[in-house]
């Protein structure tokens, strides 16, 4: 088990490391256009996601790598839709529940990976790839710099965001929030 | 109104203050009669004069002024009005007596207090514009400022002048169909622009709309206060300065103190804006603020990184607006409102890179600009993202 998990997290920093040099790669050129040549989603590479300076998903410590637990051993895989009530159940799937379930996303094999439909794995790390699939307007957006907020310079670098940094991936609606404080009133506004 | 003969004033709008300005027929209706002296003629064009007596150049323009009056058979100034220049007062070897450079000293000080200007000596009384200082005295007067600004916020406060980047236009995008409303923007960017706390000035306005009227200004509230946003049925305009290509406050300012930058950013310079007030009246937006009182900002809170034409400090008396973050952007940077944006609906970048966030947005979404109808040609554009 623990051996399982070490080997987990040196894939997982090896992955990181290869991406973290594309990164420094990709910075050096010129970046020409925002938009990348068309193509399916999964033929891309990392360099992909290293242009675009993503940061790391937001995984909880806590249960990352999933193959901790999800070893195929101790607790095999039940590829069969039900209502989970042994673990995971403090999640509420509001994102198509009527027709998708956990295992239209996750790989039920390598449990510290994504699936695409066409049952391609996909790392965390880019995720995007998997939303990409249905929201194909969305990841066209976002690829141009349209879709999500960005932080850096307008006229170099910029931080892009993971579509799950904003966007719950279990219920992805964007949730409301408390506004700040309306103006004051020309009329109550004091002067001293 | 022609420029007046001789006087150095040129016709200036500030005609409570010139030695000459009520000699000739002047529009006393005009919404112009009433407004304070130009910051750096407190009477008549004395300081445009190559003398360096504004005294004894008042003195020779008056002189000229009636000489050409007398010659032409012109009508003779009433005697109620403490502005013109009297026969009487002027001097056996034709020039104009102390006593009448006086009266019009005051009658000038009496315009600009009633029009609430009071203090119009701190817009810098005989500096030149902005535009037309060189290198080395730009240079010396951010030196002078900065000591000044020291003084006023208790901490060192760095004024730059970094000027437009060649081949740059500035252009902004804001996704109307992702805005909630959350108003984060209009805090950031009153932190980081320096804005008045008390009172309180904002340069963004979060108007919201019903969906059912579409864009109706008639119908939008400013001041809701919510729980949640968004609220049903609602959807919401952030406005702020649209740096319009034809901006009418910069054609309504009568003392050139706000315009147009090279990059696209309509720029105001405090010292020498008089606070007259006409780019609000001309601005169909909304978007330009004016300091009532001393602008009061913390200590602590205020950003010392400023720009000459942006956030550094500003006196009571002078109208603001939104610079897209001047201090910023000319070194690269996003505008603050652009940074903070929780649902990302605010885009800024180069018009004239191809390769830019915001020319995509216009090849490929649905924009509108506000009130299209009016030809200011805003580079803000509104956007529909899905």
């Amino acid at each position: 088990m623990s051996r399982l998990r070490s080997l987990a997290r040196r894939a997982l920093a090896a992955a990181l490391g290869v991406g973290a040099l594309a990164m420094f790669s990709a910075c050096s050129e010129p970046h020409e256009s925002p938009l990348f040549p068309p193509g399916p989603a999964a033929n891309r590479d990392v360099e992909d996601l290293a242009a675009r300076h993503v940061p790391p998903p937001p995984l909880n410590e806590e249960m990352w790598p999933c193959s901790q637990c999800h070893d195929n051993k101790d607790l095999t895989s039940n590829p069969k839709r039900r209502e989970l009530t042994m673990a995971h159940d403090d999640i509420v799937l509001r994102h198509d529940e009527k027709h998708r379930w956990c295992l239209d996303c996750h790989d039920s094999e390598k449990r510290d990976v994504l699936r695409l439909a066409s049952g391609a794995e996909v790392p965390f790390e880019r995720s995007y790839e998997l939303c990409g699939q249905c929201h194909g307007d969305k990841y066209r957006d976002w690829r141009a710099g349209v879709h999500g907020r960005r932080t850096g310079q307008w006229n170099g670098e910029k931080q892009y965001q993971l579509c799950v940094h904003c966007h719950d991936s279990h219920a992805p609606k964007f949730k409301p929030l408390k506004p700040e404080p309306a103006p004051i009133p020309p009329s109550r506004r004091i002067t001293k | 109104m022609n420029a007046h003969p001789g006087c150095g004033c040129g016709g200036s709008p500030a005609g409570g203050g010139c030695g000459g300005g009520r000699v000739e027929a002047l529009p006393a209706a005009s919404a112009f009669a009433a407004l304070p002296v130009l910051p750096s003629t407190p009477c008549g064009g004395g300081a445009h004069a190559p003398a360096t007596d504004p005294h004894e150049a008042t003195l020779a323009q008056g002189e000229r002024v009636l000489q050409e009056l007398m010659a032409a058979g012109a009508a003779t100034p009433a005697a109620t009005d403490p502005t013109t220049v009297n026969p009487d007062d002027l001097t056996d070897d034709g020039g104009v007596s102390r006593r009448a450079f006086l009266t019009c000293v005051v009658a000038g000080c009496a315009a600009a207090a009633t029009t609430g200007c009071g203090d119009f000596l701190h817009t810098a009384v005989g500096k030149k514009s902005f535009r037309e200082y060189d290198k080395d005295e730009i240079a010396g007067l951010v030196k002078e400022l900065e000591a000044s600004a020291r003084q006023k916020v208790g901490k060192d406060v760095k004024i730059g002048t970094t000027g437009a980047l060649p081949g740059v236009e500035f252009g902004y995008a804001l996704d109307v169909s992702r805005c909630i409303g959350c108003r984060r923007c209009v805090y950031a960017c009153v932190e980081e622009n320096n804005l008045s706390r008390d009172p309180q000035v904002h340069w963004i306005r979060v108007l919201e709309m019903d969906k059912d009227h579409g864009v109706d200004f008639a119908h939008a509230n400013a001041y809701y206060d919510a729980e949640q946003v968004p609220r049903p049925g609602h959807f919401y305009l952030p406005v702020a300065c649209q740096h319009c290509r034809d901006a009418p406050c910069v054609k309504s300012c009568p003392t050139g103190a706000t315009w147009t930058e090279p990059d696209g950013i309509v720029v105001v310079d405090y010292d020498w804006c008089i606070g007259c007030r006409c780019c609000m009246a001309a601005c169909p937006y909304g978007a330009r603020h004016f300091n009532w009182a001393e602008p009061s900002v913390p200590t602590e809170a205020f950003n010392p990184d400023t720009h000459f034409l942006g956030n550094r400090p500003r006196s009571r008396g002078v109208v603001e607006k939104c610079t897209f973050c001047i201090q910023r952007v000319r070194n690269g940077r996003y505008p603050a409102c652009v940074e903070v944006c929780p649902v990302g609906s605010r885009k800024f970048g180069n018009l004239l890179d191809p390769a830019s966030e915001v020319r995509w947005i216009l090849e490929h979404k649905r924009v509108f600009v506000l009130k299209a109808e009016l030809a200011t040609h805003p580079r803000f554009y509104y956007f529909y993202g899905s």
